[in-house]
Order: C-alpha cells, then structure tokens, then sequence
C-alpha cells in the first residue's frame, strides 16, 4: 500500500479536512486548515477535491519519506523552503515522490502554515464526520509525529506532469486584513471602534490554533464586557476584560461570553492565520456584502484551478495564474 | 448591522452579522426561560422548513446562530426567509425529552460541597438537596464536546468562582458558579465549584448517541451513594446509557 512515513515532525503537525460540520450545537468546534486557501491549493494541485484531508504543517515543519509506491504531492501555504532528497523544491506546486524519497519542508523568513497533500487523500477514520484533528478536544486523528504512517487513497485521476506555482512578492507591511463589524460593536463607542481600525497591532507569541491575541492599545468597553454566552464564528474578534482583542480561529469554542467587535472575512482569514507573532497587522471595515464578493473571487479562483486540473492541462502557466488578480492576495 | 424582526418572532429580535457566513438571530441579551423558548422555536421552525443555504444552526442562550453558504444564499434573503417563516412552523415544537441523571455527591467526587456550604452558610446536606432538587434545562453546549450549560440553579446557591482555580475536576463533573450549573465532559482546570459528579457521560465517542441530550431538554439530579455511583460508572464505561428519560408525568 502507499504510503507518507513521518521521518520528523514538529509539534503541531496535524492532519486536516475541510472540517467538522453539523456538531457546533453540541459544542463540538468545526477545525479544518487555519489558511483555508492554502489547503484548497495544496489539493487542487494534488487533484484532489478542496476540502480532502492534508497535512498542515507549523513553523516545526516536517522530513517524510514515499513507501510502496510512488506519491504525488501537492504543496502550497505559507512559502516553506522545501526539498527533494536536498534538492531544493518551489514551494507552491506538485511534485512526484519515487518510493524512497524523502520532501523536507523548513520555515522560511515569512509564514506560520504549510500544506501537503498527496494525490487520493490520507486515508484514516472520521471522527464525526471529520478528519480535522481539534488538538485542545483530542478529537480527529492523532497529532502526526516521528514515525506515523499515513495511508494515502487511490487518486482521482492520472497525474503526469509536475507544476510549479508563482510566489508573490511580500505585500506592504503592515498587513491589512478586513474585518465585518458586528454582532457587538455596540459594546464599544464609536471613537473607540474606530480607534481599533486605525491602529496597528502586532501578532502576540500567545496564538495557537484556537485564537490569535493582539497586542496594542487595549479597546475599552462601553458596555462592559461581560455578555451572556452566545455562538461563535471564525474569525470573531473577541475582546476581553483587559481590552487586548483576540482573532478566533480554526479550533476556536462553539460559543463564549466577550463581546465580538467584528469577524475577520474568509478571504483574508488565512493571510491573518499565516502571520508570524511580531507581524504588524491592520484592521479595515468592510460590509457583508463586499466580503461574500471577496469570498466568491476566492472560490471562482479555486474553482478555475480545479477546472484547469480537471481538464488536464498540460501546466498551470504562471502567467495565467497571475492574470487572476486573486493570486496576489494568497500570499503575502 | 441590526435590522428589525419579524412579528412572527416578536418585536425585539434583531438580526446580526457575525461575518459573512453567519447570521445571529438574538431574541435579548440576558439568561431567561421566555427568550430561550424563543430561541428553541426558531430552531425548530428551521428543522420543519428548511431553507436552501443553511448549512447549521446553533441555539445559544439567547439567541440562534445561523451558519449558511454564501454562495447558496444572500444574506438579506435569508433574513427574509427566517421572516416567512410560516406561523404553523413557528408553532411547531417537538417534545422535550427530560433526564434524570444519577449524581454522586460524596467526598470524594465534590470537593467543595463543604465549601460552598460554608460560604452560603448552609449545611452540605442542603446544598445537596437544593442542588438535585432543582429541574435544569439545557441552555447551549459549548467550551468541549457535550458540554452542558444548564439553567435552572437555585438562587440559594448563586455563588461566585473561586479565587483559586482547581488545577483537574474530573470529567463528568456537575459544577456551579456565577448562578449557572454546567455537567462537564473533559477533565479539566476550573475556577467554578465542583458539587459531585454523575457515572454517565453526555458526549462518549463510539456509543451510539455519541450525545445523549439536545439543547431544551430538561435534566435533574437524582442522588446516589459511591457503590452505586462505582458501579454505574463500570457501565457507563462498558458504553451502556445509564441515564434515564423521565415521561413528563413522572416530574
């Protein structure tokens, strides 16, 4: 059977799908890929389905080694220094493992969040329905360490060619990301909504897959700051009793009792995700319907990968790649 | 980002956005029975008539999270939606299921039942009473798996958290604070008072329910002795439901 053998891994290495859905009102959180974007590319290149289960990989990253077979791999996320038997890789693309070779992926100087994914899936029990692993639950498969072997699926379909994928240039720093005010913004006065979407915050080290925290003035409250639990959604930005704002992400609690002045939108939620602590960010008001557009370029990108692959195009051309204006909003 | 209810729910609601993928339907902003009875309805009006573009709903104290695909659907017509929702779905409610949980209150399973005695000047043994004589209704699940946050506790034993955090209760710990009352289902640090423990577990991978109970389902504690609460725990363990569902007139 073909196989990943796990050679060296860093704490934190997880296998995630799409994520756990149907759940949240048993208070079970929904995971999947912190870069959600990253992920869906990671499989698109693989040919696999977007939401198929991959590897993603920390600042850690991860030595593995092909068995009983050649594997085809699809690798995308933050721009990891990645490498064949030493060979240097581009860190966007697809590439072929002959059995026995060995992909090491390293932390490079930008990015929190690396993605694998081998052609046909890894194979392993959902666990409600899922194969996202929640590391704070326990629930999903175990974390992926030294010496774990993952059973990949049958592809979909033929692979022949490996694809190379243009990494953008670093955008402006800080980094903006657009944040949709609400359900609390009336917890805090309008001088002082407006005086978070004009400062500057910096990642804290204190970030993990539940929640990124802020550091920077902290916010204060008009209203007080404790509310009467109520649901929870990725990307809610949650400010606690000492005014520093928290992003909640992937592994975030079903519900919790902050006031949220916004969510992050999906389209920016993963260039937030791949911020190193220290990185400066910035926050913009956006309005629901701007964000479902933003949503909708980020699949119609997608989609058109999917459809090129799907067709079996000979390459995925750079060119062709940058004419989506999308592309350079993946990474920063 | 607030827009007017619909008669149907009643003046006060309002219809939030918790980005783009979620919509918050909150019915008010405090723990009370009437509004999370409002809560259930819409839930199960939902359930009754679904919309095209949901992809889950999550009820909450006070109010019902809606999760939806925005490429199904935009979200004014899903506010709309929720609005025409016809008065017959409204209406419809299914039962309530009602639990009776076997629950240990004996030393070794409630450090501080004598605590919070003293602090609310009551005997251990009327804390016990007040504690399993009280119906609960499942408010929300959230914080781990099964969690269960519980409405109902009585005033008398409205008590603040600790000072000091417990660093492990044990999973399937009942706990108070802050005139709330939670079964937990993960061991885990907590600042909230641990009163005793039930054998029976509200989320238990593997068995099927994987969840025994819905949000609006009401529980009470029924008392046991550590036997029993050692033997009820060896089934539990085995996957057995040890749990009982009350017919409404047995209350």
């Amino acid at each position: 059977m073909v196989s990943l053998r796990i050679l060296r891994a860093g704490p934190g290495t997880t296998i995630q799908d799409q994520g756990r859905r149907g759940y949240l009102r048993f208070g079970v959180s929904e995971s999947g890929p912190m870069d959600w974007i990253g992920h869906a590319r990671a499989n698109i290149l693989a040919g696999n389905a977007p939401g198929v289960a991959a590897l993603e990989i920390g600042i850690g990253g991860i030595e593995l080694q092909a068995e009983g077979g050649p594997v085809w791999i699809g690798h995308a996320g933050a721009p990891f220094d990645l490498a064949r038997n030493g060979t240097a890789l581009p860190s966007c693309g697809r590439t072929r493992l002959q059995e026995g070779d060995r992909l090491t992926v390293k932390t490079a100087a930008q990015g929190s969040w690396f993605y694998l994914s081998p052609a046909g899936g890894i194979v392993a029990s959902p666990v409600l329905g899922s194969l996202a692993t929640n590391l704070r639950t326990g629930l999903g498969p175990p974390p992926v360490t030294a010496g774990t072997v993952l059973s990949l699926g049958s592809p979909a379909q033929e692979l022949t060619t490996e694809l190379i994928c243009p990494i953008d240039a670093p955008a402006d720093l800080p980094r903006t990301v657009r944040v949709v005010p609400g359900p609390q913004d009336d917890y805090f006065s309008t001088r002082e909504l407006a005086r978070f979407f004009a400062e500057t915050y910096r990642v804290s080290a204190q970030g993990d897959r539940m929640g990124y925290r802020l550091e920077g003035p902290p916010l204060r409250h008009a209203r007080g700051f404790n509310i009467v639990s109520d649901a929870i959604a990725l990307g809610a930005i949650q400010v606690p009793g000492d005014g520093t704002p928290i992003v909640l992400m992937a592994d975030h609690q079903p519900t919790g009792g902050y006031p949220k002045l916004g969510h992050v939108i999906r389209a920016d939620i993963g260039r937030l995700a791949q911020c190193r602590p220290g990185t400066d960010v910035r926050f913009a008001p956006t309005s629901v319907r701007a964000a479902r557009v933003e949503l909708l370029a980020a699949l119609d990108y997608l989609k058109a990968m999917l459809d090129r692959a799907e067709r079996r195009e000979a390459d995925l051309s750079s060119e062709r790649l940058l004419s989506v204006n999308l592309v350079s909003g993946v990474y920063e | 980002m607030t827009q007017d209810g619909s008669p149907a729910f009643g003046p006060e609601v309002r219809f939030l956005h918790a980005g783009e993928t979620a919509l918050v339907v909150e019915f008010g902003v405090a723990i009370d029975p009437a509004i999370h009875e409002r809560v259930l309805v819409l839930d199960r009006a939902l359930a009754a008539t679904p919309i095209e573009g949901i992809v889950e709903t999550v009820p909450t104290y006070r109010s019902l999270m809606i999760h939806y695909d925005p490429t199904r659907i935009q979200p004014q017509a899903l506010i709309d939606s929720v609005r025409a929702l016809p008065p017959a779905g409204v209406a419809a409610t299914s039962p309530l299921r009602r639990w009776l949980v076997p629950a240990c209150y004996g030393p070794e399973h409630a450090p501080d039942l004598d605590g919070v005695a003293a602090a609310l000047g009551l005997s251990p043994e009327r804390v016990v009473a007040l504690h399993s004589g009280a119906t609960y209704r499942i408010y929300m699940y959230g914080f781990a798996p099964g969690f269960a946050y519980l409405g109902g506790l009585p005033q008398e034993l409205a008590i603040s958290r600790r000072a000091t955090p417990r660093p492990r209760a044990e999973a399937n710990s009942l706990i108070i604070a802050g005139g709330q009352a939670v079964i937990t289902t993960v061991p885990m640090p907590t600042g909230w008072h641990v009163l005793g423990r039930t054998p029976e577990r509200f989320f238990a991978l593997g068995r099927d329910p994987v969840f025994l109970a819905a949000v609006g389902d009401e529980v009470r504690f029924d008392p046991i002795d550590e036997p029993t609460f050692a033997a009820l725990e060896r089934r539990a363990e085995a996957g057995e439901v040890v749990v009982r569902i009350l017919e409404p007139a047995r209350w």
